[in-house]
């Protein structure tokens, strides 16, 4: 992660367009897609919890939202630091990417609001395995729908005839990428070890009562 | 043929307790006229015409919600709903027929709202009347399972617009779009895209929403 930051920082070449400002996409963008990656993680999981049964994919789906929804919010505070950089608004709906995050967070936070208020069981585990894969269906609908409302002003990274940045830009964009998602693999496995020592310590509670 | 036989049954069902008890449908049809009155007032000075289509579409969806939260509740008294699970249909044919009969009361309050609208705000082309009852297919396919997902829980008033809504703003986008935008066309396809997208996930995974 160090050594991402610092070749962000220093060691890449200035964006002619935004000068320093434009260094903060290193790290926006990576976040972005690592929190796409970790909602689509999470639905693979909440699939696989329909179709085959088995209990600990509930607390991976869940841990696995938990954590896109960490990356979700980053994106847009982060979106918002390069908006105001940028544009000198904090928030502007022209962006498609801030705008379909927002709506994806409060798809996701909602799925924690669904979570604490079911009792738990193969119920709750079901109905967020069931919501968990109605996110992954928002998300190209919503994408879709973000675009045929508003101009498309959030400068493409990747078009159809390649990635948009030279040599050095793109071999910083992807160690800063490498980082981040190790980043989110490694929270990924801490979280779910802990989630899984508190339920194991309720089951011996209960059993010792 | 007996799956269609199942959905016609539980729709006559749903119906029928509606028509005998005039809870719902009469609260949403008093509902979505006093929102339009309050956005007469809401609407300052000089707003433009096309901010009433806006606010149509938060009319319909703030109505919508409001069946969709009384839309179990006839299954939750005397856990009928259990009685449907173990009955020997298959589950999402409960799933449809509480979508129909949603529908059919969004319809019959729309049926109402949209004349009173064109009455004080703006008219209404056959482009944003499309749009409107496609975003009503949406809505109550998604709500239905959402509305089953909240009845289960604790908070159930409360969670069902905070699951609803960020679903709905595809439909929202979709049905300004189509009433207001030159292209309407482009947004009743996007319309019918969701429709189909999110019928599909429901009606498939309405099933592990209802069963222990």
């Amino acid at each position: 992660m160090g050594a991402a930051l610092l070749l962000a920082l220093v060691i890449a070449p200035e964006d002619a367009d935004q000068g320093i400002s434009q260094r903060i996409f290193y790290i926006h963008v990576p976040i972005a897609l690592t929190a796409y990656f970790c909602f689509g993680l999470g639905a693979l999981k909440a699939l696989l919890l329909l179709w085959r049964g088995e209990e600990r994919y509930d607390l991976e789906s869940y841990v696995a939202i938990h954590q896109g929804t960490i990356f979700g919010a980053l994106t847009l505070i982060t979106g918002a630091i390069w908006a105001r950089a940028s544009w000198g608004v904090w928030w502007t709906w022209s962006s498609n990417q801030l705008v379909l995050f927002l709506v994806l967070f409060l798809f996701y936070c909602a799925y924690f609001m669904l979570r604490y208020s079911l009792e738990e069981g193969p119920r709750r585990a079901r109905s967020s395995a069931v919501y968990a894969l109605f996110g992954l269906a928002l998300i190209p609908v919503s994408f879709l729908a973000i675009r045929l409302a508003d101009d498309f002003i959030h400068p493409t990274v990747f078009t159809r005839e390649g990635p948009q940045m030279s040599g050095t830009m793109f071999a910083t964009f992807c160690v800063s990428w490498g980082a981040v998602t190790l980043l989110a693999y490694v929270l990924y496995r801490v979280e779910l070890a802990g989630k899984r020592l508190d339920a194991d310590l309720r089951e011996l509670r209960e059993a010792l009562r | 043929m007996t799956y269609l036989a199942d959905v016609a049954a539980l729709t006559r069902k749903d119906l029928r307790v509606e028509l005998r008890g005039r809870d719902t449908l009469p609260a949403m049809l008093l509902f979505v006229l006093s929102a339009l009155v309050v956005f007469h007032f809401a609407l300052p000075e000089g707003s433009g015409d096309t901010a009433a289509y806006g606010l149509l579409w938060v009319a319909i969806v703030f109505t919508a919600l409001l069946g969709l939260a009384r839309a179990w509740v006839p299954e939750q008294e005397h856990g009928v709903l259990d009685g449907l699970v173990l009955a020997p249909c298959d589950r999402s044919a409960i799933w449809l027929a509480k979508a129909l009969a949603t529908l059919a009361f969004l319809v019959a309050a729309q049926a109402v709202a949209l004349p009173a609208f064109v009455l004080f705000f703006e008219p209404l082309d056959a482009t944003a009347l499309a749009g409107v009852l496609l975003a009503d297919i949406g809505i109550c396919a998604v709500g239905s399972l959402m509305s089953a997902m909240a009845a289960a829980s604790r908070a159930r008033e409360v969670l069902l617009p905070l699951l609803v809504l960020p679903l709905a703003i595809p439909l929202v986008i979709g049905g300004v779009g189509a009433s207001v935008s030159d292209e309407g066309g482009r947004f009743l396809l996007f319309l019918a895209l969701y429709d189909g997208v999110f019928a599909v996930l429901s009606w498939a995974s309405f099933e592990y929403v209802v069963t222990e």
